[in-house]
C-alpha cells in the first residue's frame, strides 16, 4: 500500500450505502465521497494542476472532508484553511503557498476571492465532473509514497505560520499503529471535535476509510453546552472520541454525569493539554467500561506519535503520563550535549521514523532548524525532529511531558507561538513593545506593551489579525517594560508579577 | 448587574453587552469564555450554574443570564 487512496478504493465497493461522514446538514456515503473525490480530481487535473498545493477553504463539513480526497486523487496536496482566519494570517499563508488553485463553498466564496490568489472553484461545481478514469490511473501510476499529501499551518514564532508538508507513508503508518493502538473496527463511530485545518482529524478521517465506520462532526457550538454535546453523543450512538482535553473538562466540570452520561462512549482519548486528575477520575467513574488514552505528538511527526493506555489509579498531583511511542517510532531523549538521558533525566522529546514529515513549506531556514541529523549516527543522513518538548522516563519506563524549551503553549488544544502574538502586536503603530505571558493554571494569555494606543482599540486590532483562539484574555498597558541585565524583557517578572497578583494586572 | 457586566467586559472589552442578544447565535462567545464565565460567576455571586442551565438561552445575552444568577439567587 502506498497511497492513502486505497483505504477508500477498497471500502467503497464493499459498504457504498454506509454513511461514511455525517453532520446536522449532510451525509455523506461511502460511495458517495468515492464517486465525488474521483470527480473532483479529474476536474482538478483537467485543469492542469498537479503536484502543487491546492487550497480547501471551506466551512467545515462532510464536503470539505470529500474535497481533501479530491485534491489527492489529483495527485496535489490539500491545504486545509480555517474558514474563521481573519484576512490578514490567509495572506500569510497564501504569501508562503502561492496557490494556483483554492476550493470553496458558498459560505466562503467571497472571501476567498477577495484574497485575489489562484482560480477560486466551488466544491458544487467541480465534484460531478464524470469520472477520467484513464487520467486518474495515470496520477496514481506516477503516485509516489513520499509525496505531499497536506500542508497544515501551524504557529510560528517570527509572525509568520510555518506550513507542516506530510507524506502518504507517514500517515499510512500513522493510521496502521494508531488504529492498533486503539482498536478501530467497522463498528467505529467517531465524534469529530478536533477542526479540519489541523493533522488531528486525521485520527479520524483515514481509520473512517481503512474500516468503513463512520465520523460525525459534532457541531462546534455544542461544545459550550455539555448537557447537549452528551444528548448529542447518546442520539449519535457515538463509541470513539480523539478529542483535546478542555472538551473533555467542559462535559465533566459542570456537574453533567448527574444528568445524563455517554451511553454508548468506550474508547477515550485525549491529548494536546495536560488532563486535570480530578475531572479525569469524574470520567473514569462516569464510564468505568471506557477505555482511555492520552496521545502526545507534534504535528512535524504526523499526528500523534506517543500514547499511553491508562492502566492505573491517578491520584491527585500524578502526572498521566504520554507512555511510549506507537509501533515504528522511536522517541530518543536527547540532553543538552546530544547524549541520551538515562532514566529520570530530562530530556528534548526527539522523534526518529516514518512519522517525521517532510519539513516546512518553502522555509529551507525552519525546517533545518527542527529537522535535524540524528547526533547519534554520524554514518548516513538520517533526519529526525526536535520537538522543543521536554520530558523524562518514570520509574514504570514510561515518559512523562515535563514542559516546553521556548515559548509556545498549548491553549484549548491548540499550539501557540506567544513570539507570533507579539510580532502581530509590535507591526501596530504606536506599539513601543509587547510582551506576552501565559498563566498556566487559569490558562489565559495576557499580553503586556508599552505605546500610544488603548486596550479597547487594540483588543479590536488584534481580533482583526489573529485567529480567535491567539487573542489574549487580558491586556496591560505598561509605562516601560521591566529588562533584564541582558536588555532582553524580563517575562519572568512580568509573570511572577501576574500570579502573585492573582491573576490580575 | 453591573458586577456581571464588568465580567462579561473583562472577557471582551469591545463587545456591546447592553444591547447584544446573539452572544451565542453569532459566535461572539466561545467554550472557553463560557467557562470563564460560569467560573466567574460563580466566584462573584456564590452560585453554582448547574450544567442543565449551562444552555445557549441562558448565554445570548447579559440579561438572561442575569435572570438565571436572580433565581438561582432565589433557591
Amino acid at each position: 500500500m502506498n497511497n492513502v487512496l486505497e483505504y477508500m478504493e477498497s471500502t467503497a465497493p464493499r459498504l457504498p450505502d454506509k454513511v461514511a461522514f455525517a453532520d446536522d446538514d449532510c451525509r455523506l456515503t461511502f460511495g458517495q465521497v468515492y464517486r465525488r473525490a474521483r470527480g473532483t480530481g479529474t476536474a482538478l487535473s483537467a485543469k492542469g494542476y498537479y503536484r502543487e498545493p491546492v487550497v480547501v477553504y471551506m466551512h467545515k463539513s462532510p464536503d470539505m472532508v470529500n474535497a481533501f480526497f479530491g485534491v489527492v486523487y489529483a495527485g496535489c496536496f490539500y491545504v486545509p484553511i480555517d474558514e474563521e482566519m481573519p484576512a490578514h494570517r490567509i495572506g500569510l499563508i497564501f504569501n508562503t503557498l502561492k496557490p494556483r488553485a483554492v476550493i470553496c463553498d458558498a459560505k466562503t466564496v467571497d472571501a476567498a476571492k477577495a484574497l485575489g490568489q489562484g482560480e477560486v472553484m466551488l466544491f458544487t461545481d467541480i465534484c460531478d465532473t464524470p469520472e477520467d478514469t484513464e487520467a486518474l490511473a495515470t496520477i496514481r501510476k506516477h503516485a509516489l509514497d513520499v509525496d505531499p499529501i497536506y500542508i497544515v499551518f501551524t504557529s510560528g514564532s517570527t509572525g509568520v505560520p510555518k506550513g507542516v508538508v506530510a507524506c502518504h507513508r507517514s500517515v499510512i503508518d500513522y493510521i496502521e499503529t494508531l488504529s492498533e493502538a486503539l482498536g478501530f473496527n467497522e463498528d467505529t463511530v467517531f465524534g469529530n471535535q478536533t477542526p479540519l485545518y489541523f493533522d488531528a482529524c486525521l485520527k479520524e478521517l483515514y481509520p473512517t476509510l481503512k474500516f468503513g465506520a463512520t465520523t460525525y462532526l459534532v457541531p462546534k457550538k455544542l461544545f459550550m453546552f455539555p448537557v447537549k454535546l452528551v444528548e448529542y453523543l447518546n442520539e449519535k450512538r457515538i463509541n470513539t472520541v480523539c478529542w483535546v482535553v478542555s472538551a473533555l473538562t467542559m462535559i465533566s466540570a459542570f456537574g453533567t454525569f448527574d444528568t445524563v452520561k455517554p451511553e454508548y462512549l468506550r474508547t477515550v482519548a485525549f491529548g494536546s493539554e495536560v488532563f486535570p486528575i480530578k475531572q479525569f477520575n469524574m470520567w473514569r467513574q462516569a464510564l468505568p467500561e471506557a477505555s482511555f488514552t492520552n496521545l502526545y505528538g507534534p504535528t512535524e511527526a504526523t499526528g500523534m506519535c506517543c500514547y499511553y493506555h491508562v492502566d492505573r489509579e491517578f491520584g491527585p498531583g500524578d502526572v498521566i503520563p504520554i507512555g511510549g511511542p506507537f509501533r515504528n517510532t522511536e522517541i530518543l531523549l536527547l540532553k543538552e550535549d546530544n547524549t541520551l538521558a538515562a532514566d529520570g533525566e530530562t530530556g528534548e522529546i526527539c522523534v526518529r521514523g516514518t512519522s517525521v514529515t517532510l519539513g516546512y513549506y518553502n522555509n529551507p531556514e525552519k525546517t533545518s532548524e527542527a529537522f535535524v541529523q540524528n547526533p547519534l549516527n554520524t554514518a548516513y543522513p538520517e533526519i529526525i525532529y526536535r520537538t522543543g518538548d521536554l520530558a523524562r522516563r518514570n520509574a514504570f519506563g514510561e515518559l512523562e511531558f515535563i514542559s516546553r524549551k521556548d515559548y509556545q503553549i498549548k491553549h484549548m488544544g491548540h499550539r501557540i507561538e506567544l513570539g507570533e502574538i507579539e510580532a502581530v502586536v509590535n507591526l501596530e503603530e504606536g506599539i513601543k513593545s509587547a510582551c506576552c505571558i501565559f498563566d498556566d493554571a487559569a490558562k489565559k494569555i495576557v499580553l503586556y506593551y508599552v505605546g500610544d494606543t488603548d486596550n479597547v482599540s487594540l483588543g479590536k486590532v488584534l481580533r482583526g489579525k489573529l485567529p480567535r483562539y491567539m487573542l489574549p484574555h487580558a491586556v496591560i498597558r505598561l509605562d516601560s517594560m521591566p529588562f533584564t541585565p541582558n536588555g532582553k524583557i524580563d517575562r519572568k517578572l512580568l509573570k511572577e508579577r501576574w500570579i502573585s497578583n492573582g491573576g490580575t494586572p | 448587574m453591573e458586577e456581571l457586566l464588568n465580567i462579561l467586559k473583562d472577557i471582551h472589552a469591545d463587545v456591546d453587552y447592553d444591547t447584544c442578544t446573539t452572544l451565542i447565535d453569532d459566535g461572539i462567545l466561545d467554550s472557553f469564555d463560557i467557562i470563564s464565565i460560569i467560573t466567574e460567576v460563580s466566584s462573584e455571586f456564590d452560585v453554582q450554574i448547574p450544567a442543565n442551565e449551562i444552555v445557549p438561552e441562558n448565554f445570548n445575552s447579559a440579561a438572561a443570564l442575569w435572570k438565571l444568577i436572580e433565581k438561582l439567587l432565589d433557591e
